[in-house]
Formats: structure tokens, C-alpha cells, sequence
């Protein structure tokens, strides 16, 4: 492998890092009463949003329809995500080290894998949260579920929620493209040598 | 001097027949019932030129006094929308002010609690002589103080008492960089200077005992506290307005003065025998150098200082015991006379510095002094004796000019930054427009009814921004729908961006204000503060999660420390509490969004309730006085749950056994969905 595609390797591997300054995925909530917004920001290792008690406000409007409080503690993931992310780029640098087409392929198909395994568990949470209403709940419409929308937008009640990936997922993303570019372009180069 | 007593002498009488036709004139347009003259000075689009869409912005927040209910009210210019009352010197049962345990302090004086006073003049902070849109200093006039409130809370956060001082008119005004606050008296009073404050005199002996004072007020702005650094104590007039030099005479501030008859009763004949008092000035850079150059002596004194705490919203007491003093006749080239028409009543200095206006309210003329001249005359001593070891000029060494016929009773001048003067006319019932420099008059505004002060954004200082006018009548009678014998005063806003005056709105005002500020909403809005943070809150009783909440006994005074989100107190069921047992709600407000305060409320309670704003601690005493269950509840419709938000607390007979016990919510195996705190 060129040295031109191991360091394009490195920065597959590396891209991943963004995850670490930047929220990966953000849930945009607009009512009439919040003409400025409220954004929950969801990181690898926290929770945050487009002010400090951010969450605070979530929970105390959800706590009208029933829904659980929401806090970082319950979420198991934001302890461990942050080394699945580290593993990923430790075993990405050593990859492009060791210069093996195969291992890009498999390091790539494994990020794909836990990217997408991420987006599962995120699903089940917003459904869990959506779903498990307490019965002693103030407000009450019969039928009615407060699942988050996982990409896009969905109306509930007074709210406007709009869920997206944020610049965080971007280097996901990257890396996924980039490996399998460094996977492809391999491939290229040793058919014309 | 004898041409203008010669000339006010014979228009006087013609002043009194114009007086007793003007008073005719408004009784009989009273009479009539309808509206006064409405419309032939209002253009057709003065609609358009005022209005502010649903949702968007005023350009300037005006600051105008509230006078008797000592209180500031905040409206947007140009809408004329009332957007916040603040208040300073009084009572505020609606948000608990001077209530509740924290603000209560900020009341206290040398007299006990004094929960009222008469607000008359708000003046900006000042930077490089342009207000700096920090901080708002307004005097107290009847039990004499000053207060700050603070731009970015709209709050007041600190009161000074004035020692020495009766009737607080003469004050509060601001040195170019905020150096100084200057304060003085409108009452001259015995000042005893061995012992504290006022001293013991026979009325009689006004004239040989009777001083004023004027206060000079450091403004520490960098630690955010008043320090009152000297006192020049002043003859024995009545000290009214004053107003700071700029450029050239940015050293100098300007008082109007009158009785220096020194009459002592009877004022509204006694004061006006002199055909002329004076216009004071004051160099308060040398006074400031007297006094650090140890010219000042030491006087005994007992005032108060009421400081409220960023962090902790609570307010505190200082009490102060001395004060030190200058005496003019001591300090050479610290203070002049000059002549001015009988009693005066406002003083402007322009933005130039150079020309200073003095509203001879009975005065048929409206002169202006020159500083330049002011300055030649202090060189070449040009002078007509002494008063009380005070230099005064000769009225014609430091005259500039006088404007002809500008109208009947100018009370006050205000700048357009483009050569104009604008001056109220309270007897004629007129703004008048004139040239500074040719003393022309240009323009003739009426106003409804009767005008005091009027306001340009930054028309006292250096640089006003000359595109409208407020002026504040006292008179409102037909130009709203009745409400009885009392009607609330009317401001009218004027454009004045062009040649020609133009009427824009009449809206009506809180109170009485007498004197107002404006600045570009700009230089204010982005500071303004949305909630306060919970980490910062030091209050020694916040609690800052529900699991703290607690009530605990020590004696006789049960201490509830409890929280507030939306939408339910903890604890909301208390036992224990005995009749006659002093209770202390300290309620914690949890929540961390803007525009979401909690109120509280208890039945029976002596003083009002109290309104806390997210993050903050406010405690409510009450003490019960019959046994039963007493709800409380929030006062501040918070959310869809708030006629929810309620509690009981049970009082029991004295001496009974129930023990203190509190809760909120009840144990069940599926708990309850609860906003946690944390």
C-alpha cells in the first residue's frame, strides 16, 4: 500500500476524533412559547444543548405527558462510547501501518457496523422514552406516543421536533468514505502493477 | 442689572394677565368635554413614523420618573410602550420589594424604614461624557437619597442616604466619566457640625444658621459602590437643578439656586423678592483636589448605605458615621455666582460646553451665559461683590445673550446636537425650537397641557442624537378617556429630524415623571440579563435540589427552605407550625429558562408576596395568628399545571404536640413523574 493511501488510512482513522468536540446528533424542539428553540445535543461521553440547563427544560416540559426525566447517568453508552471510539482509531492507525487491503476492509465494515448498531440503540431510547409513559401523567391523550422522530421532523402536541445528525457524525462519515477509498484505491493500484 | 430688574419689573404684571387668560382658556376647553385640539398639528403619517410592529423592537428605552410613586418606568421609544415599572425608593407588592426579607434593607434609612419617596431625576451612567447605557442613578428628594439601578437586571442594587441634605431636588447628576454624582439640597437646613447631621435652630435664625449642601458621590464602578467622598457646604439658598459642563467646561457643573432671600416662610412671595438669584458654579475638579489635599475637615454624621448583593440578592446595611466637608469661602476659585433672572429653575449647558441656559421660569427672557466669558471674567476678576465669601460676576461679563420672547415659563432645555436648543414653556403651553448660537427662536410646538421637563436620547451630553423629543406635562385633563378625578400624567413625543417640529404620539406615563433619559436600545438589550445561574446563587438559605428541602424549628421561628418549579412547591404539605410562631418561607426558584419566575403566596401574610426569578431566593416572613390549614400558592402563571401549584401548611394552637413534618408528593411502588432538579 502507497504511503499516500496509509496516511489517507491515518486520516480515516483520525477523522473519528471530531466526535470528541462535537455533538453528534441534535433534536431541535420549537413550540410558540420558545421562539429561540430548545437543542438537545447528544455527544459519545455527554448531553448537552443550546444552553447549561438545556435539560432541565426538556425534562420538565416531558414531565407533563409522563415521560421519564432524562439524564446523562441513565445512559450506559455515554460511558463506554468514547472507547469504542478511541479503539477504533488506535486499530485504524495500526491498520495503516501495518498497510493490509483486508484489514481496511474489515476495520471499515466494523465502523459500519457500530455506526449503525449506534443508531439502533439511539431508536430504542427514543422509542423507550417515547413509549414508557407514567399512567399518573398530568397530560394525557389517549393513543398517543411521544416517540422523537430519529431523522427528520414529526409534530408533537405544541412541539416541533426535528432530529439530525450533527457535525460530530461527520466524522464518522469521513472515516467510513475515506477507508473505503483506501480499500478501493488498493485495489487499483495493484491491478496496474 | 438694573435693565433686567427694570424690564422683569414692568412684565411681571403683563405675565400675571396672560397667566389668568391661559387658566381661562383650559377651563373652558375643559368645559367643552371633547377632545382638545387634536389634529391640526399631527401629520397624517405620523401613524407610520411611530409604529413598531407586533414582535419587533423600539429603537431607545426611555427611563422615565416616576416622581410620587418613587419608581422609574421603562417605555420604547418610538412606540411609547410601557415595557417595566422599576422599583426604587417604594414599596412593590407585586414582585415583593421592600417586602420581602432580602429587599427590605434597601428601605432602611437613618429615619427607620422609609418605604416611599418622591423619584424626580434619572440619569445614565456616563462614559467619555456619552451615556454608557450601565447604570441609572435616580435621586430620592423627600427623605434625601440616591439610587442606582443596574442595566443589565433593571434592579435597583444600591441606595445612599444623604446626610445634610432636605429635599434631595438638586441631584443626581453624573461628571463626564462618572467620576462624580453630584447631590444637592433643595431645603437649606441647620447643619450642625460638631454634632451628626442637622442641627437644633430656631426658625428665625434661617439666615445666620441655615446651610445647603451639595454631595459629592464617588461611583467606584469598578466595585460597583457609591462612596459618599465630601460635602461642599453651600449658603443657605434653595438648591434646584444642576447640570454638567462638557469640553471646555467639563470641570465645571452648574447649579440653579433661589431664595437667596434666605426667607424662610412664605416662600412663593418670600423667595421672589430678589429680582435676581444665581446660577452656581462649581469647579469639582478643584474641590475633588481641596479635598484630597486635606482642605476637608471631618464632620460626625449617620447615614445609611444599602447595598444589594449580585449573587445573593440580598441587600445589606452600612451605617456611616462621619463625613467630610469643604467650605467654599475656604477654597479660592472652587465656586462662583453669577446673577441669573429670579428663581431659575433648569440649567443646560449645551453639547459645545460653551453656552450655558438658565429657565428663568418668571423671567420674560431666556438667557445664556458664556463660559468663555466666564472664564475672562474669573481672570480679570470681574466682579460685584461677595456672598458669603463667594465671588458673583457681573451679570453682563458673563452673558452671551438672551433669547427674545421665547414663550411664558421655561422650565427646561434640552439639545439637538445640530445648534438647537429646545426649551418647555409651562405657562404658555409650548416647546419652543432656537437657534444657540443667533438666539433665534425657529419653531413653537403647543403640548398638552402645561410642560416640565422635556428629553432628547443623549440631549444633555456631548453628542445627542437629535431625532426625538418626550416632553412631560403635568397637565392631562381631556386628552385620554376620563378616569375619575385622577389622570395619569401624559407624555407627547415630537420628531425634531427636521426644520419643523412634527407631533407624533401622546402616550400616557406612570405617576409623575419629571425628568427622563433615553439611549439607543442597543447599547442596553444584548446585557440584559435572562435568568440568574443557581451555581452562582449565594443566598445562605437556597436550596438548590428538592432532596434539601427542609423545614426546621429553633425556638419560636419555623424556617421553611423550599423550591419552586414548574409545577409544584417542595415541601408542599408542612406540619408543626404553631400560631404566633414567625414563619420563613425561603423559596429557592429551580428553574433555569428565561421568563419563567414562581410567585408565593401565603393567606393572611402582613406584607405582600414575593416574585423570584429563576435561580434566585426570596424568603416571605409570616406569622399566623389563628389555628387551621393555610394554602399557599404561585402567584405567576408559570405553566399549564400552575393552578396546581399550591401547598398547606397546618397551624396548630400553641403548644400543641404535632411535630414539624413535611413532604411532597406521596410514596406509591410507580413514582410519581417529578422535574428533578438535578
Amino acid at each position: 500500500m502507497s504511503l499516500y493511501l496509509r496516511i489517507l488510512m491515518v486520516v480515516a482513522a483520525l477523522s473519528l476524533s471530531t466526535l470528541f468536540f462535537l455533538p453528534m446528533w441534535k433534536i431541535y424542539l420549537e413550540a410558540p412559547q420558545y421562539p429561540e428553540g430548545l437543542e438537545l445535543h447528544i455527544w459519545i461521553n455527554k448531553l448537552g444543548g443550546s444552553s447549561e440547563s438545556v435539560l432541565q427544560n426538556f425534562n420538565i416540559l416531558n414531565h407533563y405527558i409522563g415521560m421519564e426525566p432524562i439524564h446523562a447517568d441513565s445512559f450506559a453508552e455515554l460511558k463506554y462510547m468514547p472507547y469504542i471510539v478511541i479503539f477504533f482509531m488506535v486499530t485504524g492507525v495500526i491498520v495503516a501501518l501495518l498497510g493490509k487491503r483486508k484489514l481496511v476492509l474489515y476495520w471499515v465494515l466494523l465502523l459500519a457496523i457500530g455506526g449503525a448498531v449506534g443508531v439502533a440503540d439511539f431508536y430504542y431510547w427514543l422509542y423507550k422514552f417515547g413509549t414508557n409513559l407514567s399512567p399518573e401523567a398530568p397530560i394525557k391523550v389517549p393513543g398517543m406516543t411521544y416517540i422523537p422522530p430519529l431523522l427528520g421532523h414529526k409534530t408533537l402536541l405544541n412541539f416541533n421536533a426535528l432530529s439530525l445528525p450533527a457535525w460530530g457524525s461527520i466524522g464518522i462519515f469521513l472515516a467510513i468514505v475515506l477507508g473505503g477509498l483506501v480499500y478501493l484505491l488498493s485495489r487499483r493500484k495493484i491491478n496496474s502493477t | 442689572m438694573e435693565v433686567l430688574g427694570h424690564k422683569i419689573k414692568t412684565i411681571a404684571p403683563k405675565l400675571g394677565v396672560m397667566c389668568t387668560l391661559l387658566a381661562g382658556a383650559v377651563l373652558q376647553g375643559c368645559g367643552g368635554g371633547e377632545g382638545g385640539q387634536k389634529s391640526d398639528t399631527v401629520d397624517a403619517d405620523a401613524a407610520s413614523a411611530i409604529y413598531v410592529p407586533p414582535g419587533q423592537h423600539d429603537e431607545y428605552y426611555s427611563f422615565l420618573s416616576g416622581g410620587f410613586n418613587g419608581q422609574v418606568s421603562v417605555f420604547g421609544l418610538p412606540s411609547g410602550r410601557l415595557l417595566k415599572i422599576i422599583p426604587v425608593f417604594t414599596q412593590f407588592a407585586e414582585n415583593g420589594y421592600g417586602y420581602n426579607e432580602e429587599t427590605k434593607a434597601m428601605l432602611m434609612t437613618s429615619h427607620g424604614f422609609v418605604p416611599w419617596d418622591d423619584l424626580h431625576h434619572p440619569k445614565l451612567s456616563r462614559t467619555d461624557g456619552m451615556a454608557d447605557g450601565r447604570f441609572l442613578y435616580v435621586n430620592g428628594n423627600n427623605t434625601p437619597r440616591v439610587a442606582k439601578v443596574d442595566l443589565t437586571t433593571f434592579e435597583t442594587v444600591e441606595i445612599m442616604e444623604i446626610p445634610n441634605s432636605a429635599g434631595n431636588h438638586c441631584s443626581p447628576y453624573p461628571t463626564n466619566n462618572n467620576e462624580y454624582i453630584l447631590a444637592g439640597t433643595r431645603f437649606s437646613v441647620p447643619i450642625d457640625t460638631d454634632k451628626a447631621g442637622m442641627g437644633d435652630a430656631s426658625i428665625d435664625e434661617y439666615e445666620d444658621k441655615f446651610r445647603g449642601s451639595i454631595s459629592f458621590i464617588k461611583t467606584n464602578e469598578k466595585d460597583g459602590h457609591m462612596e459618599l467622598d465630601f460635602q461642599v457646604l453651600v449658603p443657605g439658598f434653595d438648591y434646584d437643578l444642576a447640570n454638567g459642563g462638557k469640553g471646555p467646561s467639563e470641570d465645571w457643573v452648574f447649579f440653579t439656586t433661589y431664595n437667596t432671600e434666605k426667607s424662610r416662610t412664605l416662600k412663593e412671595l418670600g423667595a421672589s423678592q430678589n429680582d435676581r438669584d444665581y446660577l452656581a458654579a462649581i469647579n469639582w475638579k478643584l474641590a475633588a483636589k481641596y479635598a484630597a489635599e486635606g482642605k476637608a475637615k471631618e464632620m460626625p454624621a449617620n447615614y445609611y448605605h444599602n447595598i444589594k448583593d449580585h449573587n445573593s440578592h440580598i441587600a445589606k446595611s452600612n451605617v456611616i458615621k462621619k463625613v467630610r466637608y469643604l467650605l467654599p469661602e475656604e477654597c479660592p476659585g472652587m465656586m462662583y455666582l453669577i446673577p441669573a433672572p429670579k428663581s431659575p429653575h433648569g440649567i443646560d449647558v449645551d453639547p459645545t460646553g460653551e453656552y450655558m441656559v438658565v429657565n428663568g421660569k418668571l423671567a420674560a427672557t431666556l438667557p445664556v451665559f458664556s463660559f468663555s466669558k466666564m472664564q475672562k471674567a474669573i481672570e480679570n476678576k470681574d466682579f460685584d461683590g461677595e456672598v458669603n465669601g463667594i465671588p458673583v460676576f457681573k451679570y453682563e461679563s458673563v452673558l452671551y445673550g438672551e433669547v427674545q420672547e421665547p414663550g411664558l415659563g421655561p422650565l427646561h432645555t434640552e439639545f439637538d446636537g445640530k445648534g438647537n436648543a429646545y426649551s418647555t414653556m409651562f405657562v404658555s403651553s409650548e416647546v419652543v425650537k432656537w437657534n444657540v448660537k443667533d438666539l433665534k427662536v425657529l419653531d413653537r410646538m403647543p403640548v398638552y397641557y402645561s410642560p416640565g421637563h422635556l428629553m432628547i436620547p443623549g440631549g444633555d451630553t456631548k453628542e445627542p442624537d437629535g431625532k426625538y423629543l418626550v416632553v412631560m406635562n403635568k397637565i392631562t385633563k381631556d386628552r385620554y378617556l376620563p378616569t375619575g378625578p385622577e389622570l395619569l400624567h401624559s407624555a407627547q413625543l415630537i420628531d425634531i429630524s427636521g426644520d419643523k417640529m412634527r407631533m407624533l404620539l401622546d402616550f400616557p406615563t406612570v405617576a409623575e415623571p419629571h425628568y427622563a433619559q433615553a439611549i439607543k436600545a442597543d447599547m442596553v438589550a444584548p446585557n440584559s440579563v435572562k435568568f440568574y445561574k443557581l451555581d452562582e446563587n449565594t443566598h445562605p438559605e437556597a436550596v438548590k435540589k428538592e432532596s434539601d428541602a427542609k423545614v426546621t424549628r429553633q425556638g419560636r421561628t419555623v424556617k421553611i427552605n423550599m423550591t419552586s418549579i414548574r409545577s409544584h412547591f417542595t415541601p408542599d404539605n408542612i406540619e408543626g407550625v404553631q400560631v404566633g410562631d414567625t414563619v420563613i418561607f425561603h423559596v429557592t426558584n429551580l428553574e433555569q429558562d428565561w421568563d419563567v419566575p414562581h410567585g408565593f403566596a401565603v393567606m393572611g401574610a402582613n406584607n405582600a408576596e414575593t416574585l423570584i426569578m429563576p435561580g434566585a431566593t426570596q424568603s416571605l416572613r409570616w406569622v399566623p395568628k389563628q389555628p387551621g390549614v393555610y394554602p399557599f400558592y404561585c402567584t405567576d402563571f408559570c405553566s399549564a399545571l400552575h393552578q396546581e401549584m399550591q401547598g398547606y401548611v397546618r397551624v396548630s394552637p400553641r403548644g400543641s404536640n404535632v411535630p414539624i413534618k413535611f413532604s411532597t408528593g406521596e410514596k406509591r411502588p410507580v413514582p410519581p413523574a417529578q422535574a428533578s432538579a438535578n
